[in-house]
């Protein structure tokens, strides 16, 4: 074997190396904001066009806004998980990332927590927004549906970075990523709208930890399996 | 014509291909390719469009799994993982650059990806070199095309690969710019690293060459020593095959 040292120090570990590509989505996000700002005028007129639909003498408030922010962050999460390989798309730059020496599990990581930042970025705002609008009692409940909404979002972003990467080369990618990604999001978010439904019908969190588990569990699954899976898509 | 470097002649090589295939849908791109490259050689590699050229040089960056053969890096397979990923640069006519990011932040990052000790020093030598460094602030989508390639090519030699892989690296290059590549090649050359140059271009090209190729049909229907080849003669021989391709 050829003696290679070259200048090269010590490539980043999976944990830097994910970091490293993360700071760089959330750096390109920042000066753009398309994304953020789309989801975010998404899940705004969303929640107002809910709350003029609404007929508040049939259905409870607190019936009614789990299941309108979950509509709300599911799609609204779409529009950044889309945006999310766009750009390592343009001029190949994902070839660049690929020759690296970093392993492709710390791409997708770096990619997942990106996507993390960007949707709970959307929820903080569409939160206290969506409290707002339909009258719902600030304080621990909020707090935390704040903490299944974080929850959520890992699994709705695990998924869906995984499908993005896959849908980005196709035609239809704007149509691929929904139809891949929804199907897999379905047990998240009934386990999310389950558990914030006991909790803004004022129910003690005990009611809240069968679906907690189940939300905590899919987060896991996803998560890992995501990760595993993510080096084949890259494969042409 | 660029002086070469005398090549490492005792050195163990720096890349291996064997029999290398790739087929799309049963169709075989790139043909049972065979070549070896040593510290401060460079091939050469002509051909008409659809030769597969670029799949062979995507095969040698570990972009693409072969289906048949391996290609080496250090002794290393290329598919290996992240070792011999480190030693390759990769420089193409895409610029593979971010266009929200300045020219700086596109090579300090890639400088990061590298692990080099000072990642901000090195992106700014890199960017130094390809004559572009006074644009470092800019971001890349406000350069123009010739610019934006020279960012490209100081992100690839910033960590100053063993291995470089061009693909059409003069596209979009003014004659200051072509003179910039040609001397980092020539310099990285000479510095003992090996390189695969991909192009059109055959002046270019027999210019840095230690070898020369021309693929056509997947497969090295000419391979030679630079020092066997008439370039007048190597020339006319290659635009009738191009133009009997086309």
């Amino acid at each position: 074997m050829g003696d290679l040292a070259g200048p090269l120090a010590v490539p980043p570990g999976m944990l830097s190396a994910s970091w490293l590509i993360a700071r760089k989505d959330l750096a390109i996000e920042f000066r753009t904001r398309t994304a953020f700002l789309s989801a975010l005028v998404f899940a705004l007129l969303a929640a107002t066009i809910f709350f003029f639909a609404w007929d508040a003498t049939a259905v409870a408030a607190a019936d009614l806004a789990p299941g309108v922010l979950w509509v709300i962050f599911t799609f609204s999460g779409l529009l950044g998980l889309q945006r999310s390989f766009g750009v390592e798309q343009a001029d190949r730059a994902i070839d660049a990332l690929l020759v690296a020496p970093v392993d492709r599990e710390a791409i997708y990581l770096g990619k997942a927590i990106a996507n993390l930042v960007f949707v709970a970025g959307v929820e903080a705002i569409t939160i206290p927004a969506v409290t707002l609008l339909y009258n719902l009692p600030f304080g621990r409940s909020t707090l935390a549906l704040a903490a299944i909404a974080l929850l959520a979002a890992i699994g709705l972003v695990a998924v869906g970075t995984l499908f993005a990467a896959m849908a980005v080369n196709t035609r239809l990618a704007e149509l691929l990523l929904p139809m891949l990604s929804l199907p897999f999001f379905i047990p998240i978010v009934m386990a999310a709208a389950g558990s914030s439904a006991k909790l803004l019908a004022g129910r003690p969190l005990a009611e809240a930890w069968p679906w907690l588990r189940i939300l905590v569990a899919f987060d896991v699954v996803f998560v890992v399996a995501c990760t595993l899976a993510f080096p084949l898509t890259l494969e042409e | 014509m660029t002086s070469a470097a005398i090549p490492h002649v005792d050195a163990p090589p720096i890349m291996v291909a064997e029999c290398l295939v790739r087929a799309f849908s049963g169709r075989r791109a790139v043909d049972d390719v065979s070549f070896t490259l040593g510290p401060g050689e460079c091939l050469g590699l002509f051909g008409p469009n659809g030769a597969g050229k670029s799949t062979l040089l995507r095969l040698l960056a570990g972009l693409l799994a072969p289906t048949a053969g391996r290609c080496t890096v250090g002794g290393r397979p290329m598919r290996d993982g992240p070792v011999a990923r480190a030693q390759v640069g990769l420089i193409s006519h895409a610029t593979m650059l971010y266009s929200a990011l300045t020219a700086r932040e596109n090579v300090e990052f890639v400088a990061r990806l590298y692990g080099l000790a000072n990642p901000r020093a090195a992106a700014a030598a890199a960017l130094d070199i390809m004559r572009v460094a006074d644009r470092g602030h800019t971001p890349v989508r406000a350069l123009s095309r010739g610019l934006q390639q020279r960012v490209s090519i100081a992100r690839a030699i910033v960590h100053e690969p063993r291995l470089i892989l061009c693909d059409e690296p003069y596209t979009g290059l003014d004659a200051a710019g072509s003179a910039a590549l040609t001397t980092v090649l020539a310099e990285r050359r000479a510095s003992g690293s090996a390189l695969v140059l991909v192009t059109h271009n055959l002046d270019e090209g027999l210019a840095l060459a230690t070898h020369a190729a021309i693929m056509q049909g997947g497969r090295f229907v000419r391979y030679e020593r630079r020092a066997e080849v008439a370039a007048d003669a190597y020339m006319s021989e290659y635009r009738e095959l191009v133009t009997a391709d086309g």
